[in-house]
């Protein structure tokens, strides 16, 4: 059975000017020790997503119309607040984008992480400590002892991040939601952060939801990939199959607009026109219709499900298989790109 | 490089290689503590880059924030005085410049920022943010009619529409802001932008348009950029040559292809493998060189080479001797190192006992 299973979650926030739909009929299964890459560009409802999986969407304006989040037999979105805060930190723990916000700036890095881990184990105050110790040891913080004294302002920016996953796995969660957790860090720094998560979930079989608009950072870490586009998710599949053979209009023209490392400067940039659609006036038909290069009459009608496309490899859109290779290759052609 | 000194303005950026070039450039700011605020130390964010870049070419700046890239590009723009050094525009030091003199100087640098949001003021209107640098040089037409026209214009050239010259900054996305930004800073026609981290503040999909219309422009126009960023795959995109910085110095320059296929100093080969490309199947070959620990602070910098702290190939020599960029350049490409990586040879491979040359 799968650890995490979510079940056409909708997320609705209402506003003075309409409901935003953030997060519209999403569903996914995460197994233990899985990766799961969810990316998209901002205001996709990639955050959205994992906020409600942690139930910390505030309520009101947030509303859960529809679906399910089931996790140990239990839909999260119908337990009770006391049974949520156990779950929370112990079973389902959350790694935020920006380190130096999500710290209290006025209690030591230990005193904070102690918190978490005396809520959640029944362990003395000595206890806890050593155990504060060893899991700032396990994310490579040099002289653990000495540093879990010292205030936030006092780590670096990757210090902080390591000292947020420390917290986050300090109670060994089974899921790990880690939201953006290296954008705010230098390449050299998220080299290490993301060694760090890959080494930590070998030696503990978390399984990990990994939030970013990195296709780099997902390429190098995700087992599967959920991609979405207007509160929606628009493909689902494996890695490979995701970046070497996209079926959804969308995912193939954002991996050809990314400057690549390996082919940049050679060739022009294909950039994905217009901007993304505002999530209370939503086009009419498929969402990504008015930006889409294989765009055709029907487009701005029928509005598409999440389908199966070939085994294991879903994507959202009217086209067929064989109608979508075409119309790669088309565009291709057009633009004169050799693949 | 000395005789490029003796082009004279008037040639009108045909003649001599160079349209900017730095000199020994530094830029110490002081730390104060105590009542009396006495100067305690000092923080080196730039610290003696030489820099030269061609008429018409993208020079790409990279590095790891604190590296000291957008203090060089407020010292070349003279929004901050330099400590020491020189920075040579057209064949003249503008340093000792007046007020004056300097106006006529930023006629022709301009300068685009990485947040499209803080870099426009928001009560004023898209039409008087882009003229404002027409009024400010009294350029463009005399009477307001034909300003608004050449605004529209250049609104125009960077794609957006001429009618929205009455919006205000909050009624455009951050892509299009960023293009605002970019018709304001094209707008005095100048000869060279400082574009600092331009496309970095947006989303995926809207950068390769904001890349793609910087291009568009250099052509049109015949620009030379300056192309500040920390994202090597876009520089390596954009740029003709590419200098790396670390700790205030430059420690690697090239040509594109030179720099990102065979990189000689260690930090650029491990910034090269520590970023991540989108493709599982060449991820998963990958061998990754990760670093251990932070960037030192720039206030107190290690002693010798600064990269040796993190460096796999130190050696002893380095801690005490302070590389300079090779003076014997191979095709331009230098590097600031002892034990630079060699064609063929492997980053943690241990490097040669004997220094590459003296310090």
């Amino acid at each position: 059975m799968a650890m995490l299973e979510v079940n056409n979650l909708k997320t609705h926030f209402r506003t003075q000017d309409g409901v935003v739909k953030a997060v519209d009929g999403v569903s996914f299964s995460l197994e233990a020790g899985e990766t799961m890459g969810i990316v998209g560009e901002s205001g996709s409802g990639k955050s959205v997503t994992a906020l409600s999986i942690m139930q910390l969407n505030p309520k009101p304006p947030a509303q859960y119309p529809e679906g399910e989040i089931i996790f140990e037999d239990q839909n999260l979105l119908e337990t009770s607040d006391k049974r949520m805060q156990e779950i929370r930190g112990n079973d389902i723990a959350m790694i935020f984008q920006d380190p130096m916000t999500s710290l209290n700036p006025v209690f030591t890095v230990g005193n904070q992480i102690r918190e978490a881990i005396r809520i959640h184990q029944n362990l003395s105050k000595s206890e806890a400590q050593e155990k504060t110790v060893e899991v700032l040891r396990d994310v490579g913080i040099a002289n653990p002892e000495r540093r879990a004294k010292e205030y936030p302002h006092q780590f670096s920016g990757g210090m902080r991040q390591r000292a947020m996953i420390a917290m986050g796995l300090s109670c060994n969660p089974k899921v790990l939601i880690a939201d953006e957790p290296t954008t705010a860090l230098d390449v050299t720094i998220q080299a290490q952060i993301l060694e760090l998560m890959v080494e930590l979930q070998e030696k503990y079989g978390t399984a990990i939801v990994m939030i970013t608009h990195d296709l780099g950072v997902v390429s190098q870490l995700a087992d599967k990939v959920m991609v979405m586009y207007a509160g929606r998710a628009v493909e689902q599949a494996t890695t490979d199959e995701v970046f070497y053979d996209p079926l959804m209009p969308y995912s193939w023209s954002l991996l050809r607009s990314l400057p690549r490392l390996d082919t940049a400067g050679e060739v022009r940039l294909l950039p994905i026109e217009g901007t993304p659609p505002s999530l209370i006036f939503l086009p009419e038909g498929c969402n990504f219709s008015p930006r889409c290069p294989f765009v055709k009459d029907e487009c701005h009608e029928i509005d598409p499900s999440l389908e199966e496309k070939k085994p294991a490899h879903k994507a959202a859109c009217i086209l067929s298989v064989e109608e979508i290779e075409e119309n790669k290759s088309r565009v291709d052609e057009e633009l004169g790109v050799q693949t | 490089m000395t005789e490029k000194t003796e082009v004279s303005p008037e040639t009108n950026g045909h003649s001599g290689e160079y349209l900017l070039e730095t000199r020994n450039l530094k830029m110490h700011f002081p730390i104060k503590a105590g009542v009396l605020q006495r100067t305690v130390g000092h923080v080196k964010a730039v610290d003696g880059v030489d820099l030269s870049v061609r008429r018409g070419e993208t020079l790409g700046l990279v590095g790891e924030s604190g590296c000291g890239k957008s203090t060089f590009a407020r010292l070349v723009l003279r929004l901050l005085e330099p400590t020491e050094g020189e920075v040579i525009f057209d064949g003249e030091d503008i340093l000792g410049y007046d007020r004056k003199r300097m106006l006529d100087v930023r006629r022709n640098m301009q300068i685009v920022f990485q947040d499209p949001y803080a870099s426009l003021n928001p009560r004023m209107t898209v039409g008087n943010i882009v003229s404002e640098p027409l009024k400010t040089h009294d350029v463009g037409g005399s009477s307001s009619g034909e300003r608004k026209r050449r605004v529209q214009e250049l609104l125009e050239v960077v794609g957006l529409n001429p009618e929205h010259y009455n919006r205000y900054p909050h009624e455009f996305s951050g892509g299009q802001r960023q293009r605002i930004g970019v018709a304001r800073a094209i707008a005095l026609n100048p000869r060279l932008i400082i574009c600092d981290e331009p496309v970095s503040a947006l989303d995926v999909s809207i950068q390769a348009q904001v890349i793609n219309l910087l291009q568009d422009l250099q052509k049109e126009f015949d620009l030379t950029y300056v192309f500040i960023a920390h994202d090597l795959s876009v520089v390596k995109h954009i740029s003709d040559r590419v200098a790396v910085m670390y700790l205030g110095k430059i420690v690697e320059i090239a040509d594109r292809a030179a720099l990102y296929g065979e990189p000689r100093h260690p930090y650029t080969a491990s910034l090269l493998s520590a970023i991540p490309v989108p493709d599982p199947q060449k991820e998963r070959e990958r061998q990754r060189v990760v670093l251990s620990g932070d960037v030192p602070s720039p206030a107190n910098p290690p002693s010798g080479c600064h990269f040796h702290t993190r460096c796999p190939r130190a050696q002893d020599y380095c801690t005490e001797h302070e590389p300079g960029l090779d003076p014997q350049e191979k095709e331009g490409h230098r590097a600031a190192c002892f034990f630079p990586v060699l064609e063929g040879q492997h980053i943690e491979e241990p490097a040669t006992s004997t220094p590459y040359r003296a310090g």
